[in-house]
C-alpha cells in the first residue's frame, strides 16, 4: 500500500476549500514571505549567541514578543515565553505549576472539554505527584455553570485550568467570572486558560480576565507549525518541564525556533490588523455555512451554542444516520476538506471526548464534523460546500440502513 | 481525541466512490445485519436464496452501511463474493479474505470486516432456522461467529464505560 497510488485513485479534485483548520494550518504567502529570509539571509542565527546573526534572531524574537504581549495587554514582552507549540505550552503550563506544587497533596481543576494537551498533561502530574485532578461538568453547550465551578474550590486547589474557547465546538468561556471565584476563594491559586482558538478571534486583556497563564499557538491563526507561546505574569513561579541548553527562554530549553516566531508575528499582525472587520466576515460565513446546512439536509443537529457565545470561526454539526470518517473520505473526494469526531476516526475508537461530555450520544457524535471558517474563506467557497455537503450527505445516507423519519 | 494516520488501500477508495450490490432488497429470502445502532458501526446484508442443481445458492447479496470506508468497503465486497455462491461456500469466508481482497485494511479496521462476515454468518443461519439444518453447518456457533458478536459486545461495551465518563 502506498501513499502514493492512494493520491492517485483520490485524484484532484476541480475546486478545494480547506476548513479543517483544527488539525493544521493554512499558511497564507505573506506569512511564508516574512519566513524565509530568516532561514538564510538575516537572523538566521541562535538568539543566544554573539555575534551578528544571533543578535538579528534575538533582535526579532524580541519584537514578537512586544506584539504579542501588546495583544494581549500583558504588562511587559519578558511574560511572554516561546514555546514550539500550543501542546507545549499547555504542558509547560499544568506540569511547571504541578513540578512546582510536587511537595505537597493538593489539587487541579480542569473542564470536562480541555484540549488534550491539558486533560493529559494534568492527568500525568497526578500519575506523578499523587495530585488529585477534579474535573468540572459542562452543560449541553459546553458551559460550566459558576455555581458549580465554585464547588470544586477548595483549599487544596493549586491550578485552574479552563479553555477560553473550545476547539471543537466553540463554546466561549466566561473566564473574567471564573477567575473571580478562584481567587475570591483563594487568591495564590494559579489560573491558566487555553486561549488558542480564542486569540486573534476574540479580543482580551489578560490584565482584565486576571489571569496568570495563558496558552497561545501560531498554528491555530494561519501562523505555521513550530511556535506557541504561554503568557506567564510577573511574578507566577513554574518550573521549566524539558531539559537542555538553555538559548534565550529559561523555561523552554533548547534553540528558539526563529522562521516560526517570525511567522507566528505576521500571522497575528495580519489578524489584527483590521480585526473587527476579519471577525465580521468570519461570523457572516459561519452563519451562511451553518444556516446554510440547517436549511438544506434534513436531521442535523448543532454540536455547541448559537450566536454571540459562539467562536466566530467554528461550524460543527453531526449529520445523523451517517458516519463522519465515512463524510470526512466523500467530501474530500469532492476537495471539501473537513475532520469528524467520530469513533472511526479514533485511535481508541471513541468519539471525542467533548462530544461526549456536552452529552451527545455516541450515534450523535457518529456524523460529526467540524469546520472552521476564515478570513481566507469567501462565500463562493461556503456556496461550494454547501452544494457538495448535501449531496455527499445524500449519498451516504442512501447507503446507511438507517433513515430518519424524514427520509423513510 | 487522539487520531491515526489511517492510509486505506487505493481498492478501499475505489470501492467507496463505487460500491457494487448497494441497497435494500425487497424480495430477499433473509436479511441479518451486524453491529449496534448505538456504538455507530452497522452492516445489513440481503440475500436471495434459491435452489440452484439442487443446492441452496445465493443468487442475489446486497448491503447497507452505518459506518467508516472499510465497512462499506467490505460489505460490497462480501457481496460481490457471495454471489452465485452456494451457501455452503458463502459460510467459509473470512474475514482476512475481505481484508484481502480490499488490499489490506489497517488493523484498527480488521473489526469492519469481521462485523460483515459477521452479519452474513447471522444471515445464514437466520436462513435454517426454520429449515432443517444441513450438515455441513455447525451446531454450535464458530469461532468466526464468536468473533464478530464479540466485536458487537466490545463496541457496546465500550459505550456504556463511556457514556459514564462522559456524563
Ligand atoms: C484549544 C487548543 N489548545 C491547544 C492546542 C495545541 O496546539 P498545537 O497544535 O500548536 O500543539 C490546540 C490545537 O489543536 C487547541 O485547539
Ligand atoms: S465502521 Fe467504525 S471503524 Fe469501521
Amino acid at each position: 500500500m502506498s501513499v502514493k497510488e492512494l493520491l492517485k485513485s483520490h485524484g484532484t479534485p476541480p475546486r478545494e476549500v480547506y476548513f479543517d483548520l483544527e488539525n493544521s494550518p493554512f499558511v497564507p504567502k505573506e506569512v511564508v514571505e516574512e519566513m524565509l529570509p530568516y532561514f538564510n539571509k538575516y537572523g538566521y542565527g541562535n538568539p543566544a549567541i554573539t555575534h551578528k546573526p544571533g543578535w538579528e534572531a534575538y533582535g526579532v524574537l524580541l519584537e514578537a514578543k512586544e506584539f504579542i504581549a501588546k495583544t494581549i495587554c500583558a504588562e511587559s514582552p519578558e511574560e511572554i515565553v516561546f514555546t514550539h507549540s500550543g501542546t507545549e505550552a499547555n504542558n509547560l503550563a499544568v506540569l511547571g505549576i504541578a513540578l512546582k506544587n510536587r511537595k505537597r497533596k493538593g489539587k487541579i481543576v480542569v473542564s470536562a472539554i480541555e484540549h488534550l494537551s491539558v486533560t493529559f498533561a494534568a492527568e500525568y502530574s497526578s500519575k506523578l505527584f499523587g495530585h488529585e485532578v477534579a474535573v468540572v461538568p459542562v452543560d449541553e453547550d459546553g458551559f460550566i455553570d459558576p455555581e458549580i465551578f465554585e464547588a470544586y474550590m477548595s483549599k487544596d486547589v493549586f491550578l485552574v485550568s479552563i479553555q477560553t474557547v473550545n476547539h471543537e465546538i466553540g463554546t466561549i468561556q466566561n473566564i473574567k467570572e471564573l477567575v473571580k471565584i478562584a481567587k475570591d476563594y483563594n487568591p495564590d491559586v494559579v489560573f491558566h486558560t487555553d486561549a488558542a482558538e480564542a486569540y486573534a478571534r476574540l479580543r482580551f486583556s489578560v490584565k482584565d480576565l486576571g489571569v496568570d497563564l495563558v496558552t497561545l499557538s501560531s498554528s491555530k491563526i494561519h501562523g505555521p507549525r513550530g511556535a506557541g507561546a504561554l503568557y506567564v505574569r510577573r511574578g507566577i513561579e513554574l518550573e521549566p518541564v524539558i531539559r537542555g541548553q538553555i538559548s534565550v527562554e529559561k523555561l523552554w530549553p533548547g534553540a528558539e525556533n526563529i522562521p516560526a516566531i517570525v511567522g507566528f508575528k505576521k500571522a497575528a499582525e495580519l489578524a489584527f490588523d483590521n480585526f473587527e472587520e476579519n471577525v465580521k466576515k468570519m461570523k457572516n460565513l459561519r452563519d451562511m455555512l451553518m444556516e446554510g446546512i440547517l436549511d438544506r439536509v434534513p436531521d442535523v443537529l448543532v454540536n455547541g451554542p448559537r450566536g454571540n457565545l459562539r467562536a466566530p470561526d467554528n461550524v460543527n454539526v453531526s449529520f445523523l444516520y451517517v458516519e463522519g470518517e465515512a463524510l470526512t473520505i466523500e467530501l474530500s473526494l469532492r476537495g471539501i476538506y473537513v475532520s469528524s469526531a467520530s469513533a472511526c476516526t479514533s485511535r481508541m475508537l471513541e468519539p471525542s471526548h467533548v462530544l461526549l461530555a456536552i452529552g451527545r450520544k455516541y450515534e450523535e457524535a457518529h456524523g460529526s464534523i467540524l469546520f472552521k471558517i476564515s478570513r481566507y474563506h469567501s462565500e463562493e467557497d461556503i456556496n461550494y460546500a454547501l452544494e457538495n455537503i448535501v449531496e455527499a450527505v445524500k449519498r451516504l445516507r442512501e447507503i446507511s440502513p438507517i433513515k430518519g423519519v424524514k427520509n423513510e | 481525541m487522539s487520531k491515526m494516520p489511517l492510509l486505506y488501500s487505493p481498492k478501499v477508495l475505489e470501492i467507496f466512490k463505487n460500491p457494487k450490490n448497494l441497497g435494500k432488497m425487497e424480495d430477499a429470502s433473509v436479511v441479518a445485519e451486524a453491529g449496534s445502532p448505538a456504538c455507530g458501526d452497522i452492516i445489513k446484508i440481503y440475500l436471495k436464496i434459491e435452489k440452484v442443481d439442487g443446492e441452496d445458492t445465493i443468487v442475489k447479496a446486497s448491503f447497507e452501511s452505518y459506518g467508516c470506508a472499510a465497512n462499506i468497503a467490505s460489505a460490497s465486497i462480501l457481496t460481490e463474493l457471495v454471489k452465485g455462491k452456494t451457501i455452503k461456500e458463502a459460510w467459509n469466508i473470512s474475514w482476512k479474505q475481505i481484508s484481502d481482497e480490499l488490499g489490506g485494511l489497517p488493523s484498527i479496521k480488521y473489526h469492519c470486516s469481521i462485523l460483515a462476515v459477521g452479519a452474513l454468518k447471522r444471515a445464514i443461519r437466520k436462513y435454517y432456522k426454520d429449515r432443517q439444518r444441513p450438515e455441513w453447518l455447525p451446531e454450535e456457533e464458530t469461532p468466526e461467529e464468536k468473533q464478530a458478536l464479540e466485536v458487537e459486545r466490545l463496541i457496546e461495551r465500550l459505550y456504556k464505560g463511556l457514556e459514564q465518563v462522559g456524563t
